[in-house]
């Protein structure tokens, strides 16, 4: 271990190029990397998990969204080493057997995926919104969906989608 | 390159007092589309986000004034209790990004970038709040005004991290207006924010996104509080309109990729004479 690679004081971590993120559940290590990197590249180029999608990489569309400490935000606005020891949700994450969550089942059922790509930002910023209202009117929907962009849909279906997770959940109908 | 994740205030000082040119990270809002993009490579970043002392607020009742950590993210400045003792904050709250955006900025980086376009700026500003600064070597406060010197330009100190933001809670209406070409993921075209304190006879007014930093417009205060009824919230048509106007003539807006000089100025006037008709909903 070189000098500058990893020390630590009390409670404060000093990191350069070698760190380990907590991601779906398991302790990850992240070699090679240049320790200014963001969450989504690190994400995606270090470890692999290539579900959260780099477009705009300012916040401005949504495409790359996780949950840090169980809050939505734009992976590609969080520097990764400072995300140290905080749990890291990913879509790979939000259906670790392979069997899609009700939302993304929802999304599939309601036509709510064109061309796909902002469909794993929009299935997580959905889980967070459920998480948070569980009945959301529309008006509400569109509020809370206002930071992943969809070029293709119109976001019709997608608020269908949403409401039909919210009905479902309830266990009211189909 | 090196992070540093401190827990303490102490430790966030310390770090921040062995290297003058460090990077304070908050919620990254900001500071990220600028590393991102290659424009910023500090030798040292120190991510605050995680020192409890910055993580919270406080409310003292006998001062009638709420302390606000300057890592208390947008999100949670939208709920209650705190919603309702500075309501023209939650609104202005709000207005900024997009769910994902307000989960990770906060109050004391909105202040630390000082873009004249600050969706919290103007509230601070209406509300004449105190800005906390400490380092290794100690503590000072400087009122929002002297805080704010330009363009992203601050008094801020190199070494010194924003800790906290003072608020007076008011008694009155307090309102926060924005204009964008979007309802949610915009860069504010004109924002205001008017705030009034009914025991103290006081109308504030202050604009953003039209000048080089936030503008308070004593002149439409000081024709609001001699011309408005504090008791019956009354204020005729012609002052509602003459208070635009004055907002509108006090503004310095520049034409650039956003909108016009002219629209900008149209819409100070718009908004402030709609917050002043919201304060004082009675016609006179």
């Amino acid at each position: 271990m070189s000098s500058d690679s990893t020390a630590s004081t009390s409670n404060d971590v000093l990191l350069s190029e070698h760190y380990a993120l907590h991601v779906n559940g398991e302790l990850r290590e992240v070699h090679d990397g240049w320790v200014g990197e963001s969450l989504l590249y690190v994400l995606r180029e270090r470890l692999g998990l290539m579900g959260s999608k780099g477009a705009c990489e300012q916040g401005e569309c949504g495409s790359c969204s996780v949950l840090v400490d169980g809050e939505l935000v734009c992976s590609c606005l969080v520097m990764a080493a400072s995300a140290l020891s905080q749990p890291i949700v990913t879509i790979e994450g939000i259906a670790p057997t392979g069997a899609p969550s009700d939302v993304q089942q929802a999304f599939v059922d309601a036509g709510a995926v064109q061309c796909g790509f902002c469909t794993p930002g929009l299935i997580m910023a959905t889980h967070a919104l459920l998480a948070r209202s569980p009945e959301p009117t529309d008006v509400e929907i569109r509020e809370e969906l206002s930071g992943n962009v969809c070029r293709c849909t119109g976001y019709g279906r997608i608020i269908d989608a949403v409401q039909r997770v919210s009905v479902s959940r309830r266990g009211v109908g189909a | 390159m090196t992070v540093l994740v401190p827990t303490s205030l102490d430790e966030a000082l310390s770090a921040l007092a062995a290297d003058e040119h460090a990077l304070v990270l908050a919620g990254g809002t900001d500071a990220m589309v600028e590393v991102n993009a290659g424009h910023r490579k500090p030798s040292l970043v120190v991510a605050v986000n995680r020192v409890a002392e910055l993580r919270s607020w406080t409310f003292d009742p006998a001062a009638r004034a709420v302390r606000i950590g300057a890592a208390v993210t947008y999100s949670e400045l939208m709920q209650a209790p705190i919603a309702d003792l500075v309501p023209a904050l939650a609104q202005a709250a709000r207005t900024v990004g997009s769910p994902q955006i307000r989960n990770a900025g906060t109050l004391g980086g909105n202040l630390g970038t000082c873009s004249p376009a600050g969706d919290g700026l103007p509230v601070l500003s209406a509300l004449d709040a105190t800005v906390h600064l400490a380092s290794a070597s100690g503590e000072r406060l400087l009122t929002v005004h002297d805080f704010m010197v330009g363009v992203k330009r601050t008094a801020r100190r190199p070494g010194e991290l924003i800790t906290a933001i003072t608020l007076p809670v008011l008694s009155g209406f307090q309102g926060y207006s924005k204009v964008g070409v979007r309802n949610a993921m915009v860069i504010a075209l004109a924002t205001a924010c008017v705030a009034v304190d009914t025991p103290t006879a006081s109308v504030r007014v202050a604009l953003g996104s039209v000048g080089t930093t936030i503008l308070r417009c004593p002149e439409a205060e000081s024709m609001a509080i001699s011309e408005v009824d504090f008791g019956s919230r009354s204020a005729s048509a012609e002052v509602v309109r003459h208070f635009g106007e004055l907002a509108a003539a006090h503004s310095r807006p520049i034409d650039d990729h956003r909108a016009t000089a002219a629209y900008r100025r149209h819409a100070i006037g718009v908004l402030a004479s709609r917050l002043l008709r919201r304060a004082f909903p009675n016609e006179q």
